[in-house]
């Protein structure tokens, strides 16, 4: 296990890379969750729990399952069912021991289904730590802390960008601008400043 | 004579007056990931409007057997199988245009235009308005991405289609980095509101 490795992991996920501000997957809730910072960071809370979990369930089935078989192409299909049963299953399972998260949760559960971000960091996985389809060291372990962390990323601009729309309810923008402009024109900007991080070494 | 304006409805309407990228604002990853360059996203247009079209026809001849609450698995197995589909034939003629695209080829199964229509028209219609919905859907997504990648291409790097169109024009590198998407689009849908309000 190399702690480079795993730091490179962290940072790159959670800045250099983040998810939504320069990889541009899961733009979807990232505009429709983020009027409040309660339901954001709820909805966070879910994507880091199913992403870090989703990660490795579809590492396993692409080491144990497609490669044996040699039927790697059909690695989007099987993909998008396990992260689409997975997420009904969580979903009954909250509803059972806790009905109160899942109140709190609600509609965005069934929701992350279609986040891209989910079934994007499963892609990428299998992309970086499968070097011509034979799993580099620790992979495992990589798959799911890259899982962890692009879903910290996620929340970090989630719950960023909440915080500033809620404050841009009260301000006075024309009225084109209004919504949903004017928060790309800030998340643009965010981006610009996220920039920043690239280049960043250890 | 009615019925063929009806149809020639369902199939303009994804142009412009219900664009899913301007006015329902769905389907923004591919939107901004990959309109860096105008033949990236003539390459995604085609692949999506090939998804879109095919896939709402199977989900709306299959719409009468499938029960409904297990609906949303069996559309999406109809759609990856669609997204496969189209992966492997641009693995077997466009190789570079795959590497271009990238990860967001096998993501166009996650692309909310497409679950969408299946959910908002193509469960209840029948096959020929599905078939007009999803190609003119299609369409209207392949117009809004060009649009947007024609900008960015040009802002960013003075040409189009990898040729310099102005010698004198001094490019922003910014428009074809993430944040030149964002605001692109951002503008652009202040534009279209401003179009609609007329």
């Amino acid at each position: 296990m190399d702690v480079k490795a795993i730091l490179m992991i962290i940072v790159s996920m959670v800045f250099i890379n983040n998810f939504i501000l320069s990889k541009f997957l899961g733009l979807c809730p990232f505009l429709g969750v983020s009027r409040n910072i309660k339901p954001a960071l709820s909805m966070g809370l879910a994507v880091i729990f199913v992403m870090t979990l989703s990660s490795s369930i579809t590492w396993l089935v692409y080491r144990f399952l497609l490669l044996p078989f040699n039927i790697t192409y059909l690695r989007t299909i099987v993909f998008i069912l396990v992260i689409a049963t997975f997420v009904q299953f969580v979903e009954m399972f909250i509803l059972k021991k806790s009905p109160a998260l899942y109140r709190t949760l609600g509609i965005y559960l069934p929701l992350i289904t279609t986040n891209c971000a989910v079934l994007g960091v499963a892609v990428l996985n299998i992309n970086t730590f499968f070097v011509n389809n034979n799993p580099v060291e620790f992979s495992f372990i990589y798959s799911m802390l890259q899982g962890f962390f692009a879903g910290i990323g996620f929340t970090l601009a989630l719950f960023l960008m909440s915080g500033i729309r809620e404050r841009l309810m009260l301000n006075d923008t024309p009225a084109l601008f209004k919504d949903l402009p004017i928060a790309f024109i800030i998340a643009s900007l965010m981006s610009l400043g996220f920039m920043g991080f690239t280049g960043f070494n250890f | 004579m009615a019925k063929n304006n009806n149809l020639w409805q369902e199939f303009s309407k994804g142009l412009f007056k219900e664009n899913p990228i301007f006015y329902i604002v769905l389907g923004l990853c591919p939107t901004l990931a990959i309109t860096t360059s105008l033949e990236n996203a003539l390459g995604m247009s085609g692949a999506v409007i090939f998804v879109l079209t095919f896939s709402n026809v199977v989900i709306s001849s299959i719409r009468k057997i499938v029960p409904d609450k297990i609906r949303i698995p069996c559309f999406i197995v109809v759609i990856a199988s669609f997204v496969t589909i189209t992966e492997l034939l641009m693995q077997g003629y466009f190789p570079i245009l795959v590497k271009h695209l990238g990860i967001f080829l096998p993501l166009i199964v996650v692309n909310c235009i497409i679950m969408g229509r299946a959910e908002a028209f193509a469960k209840n219609h029948k096959v020929i308005p599905s078939l007009l919905d999803g190609l003119g859907m299609g369409v209207g997504f392949s117009l809004a991405i060009i649009l947007i990648a024609g900008m960015r291409e040009f802002l960013g790097t003075g040409k189009i289609l990898g040729r310099i169109v102005f010698r004198c024009f001094s490019p922003s590198l910014i428009f074809v980095l993430p944040p030149g998407a964002l605001l692109t689009l951002g503008l652009l849908i202040a534009l279209f509101n401003r179009i609609k309000k007329r």
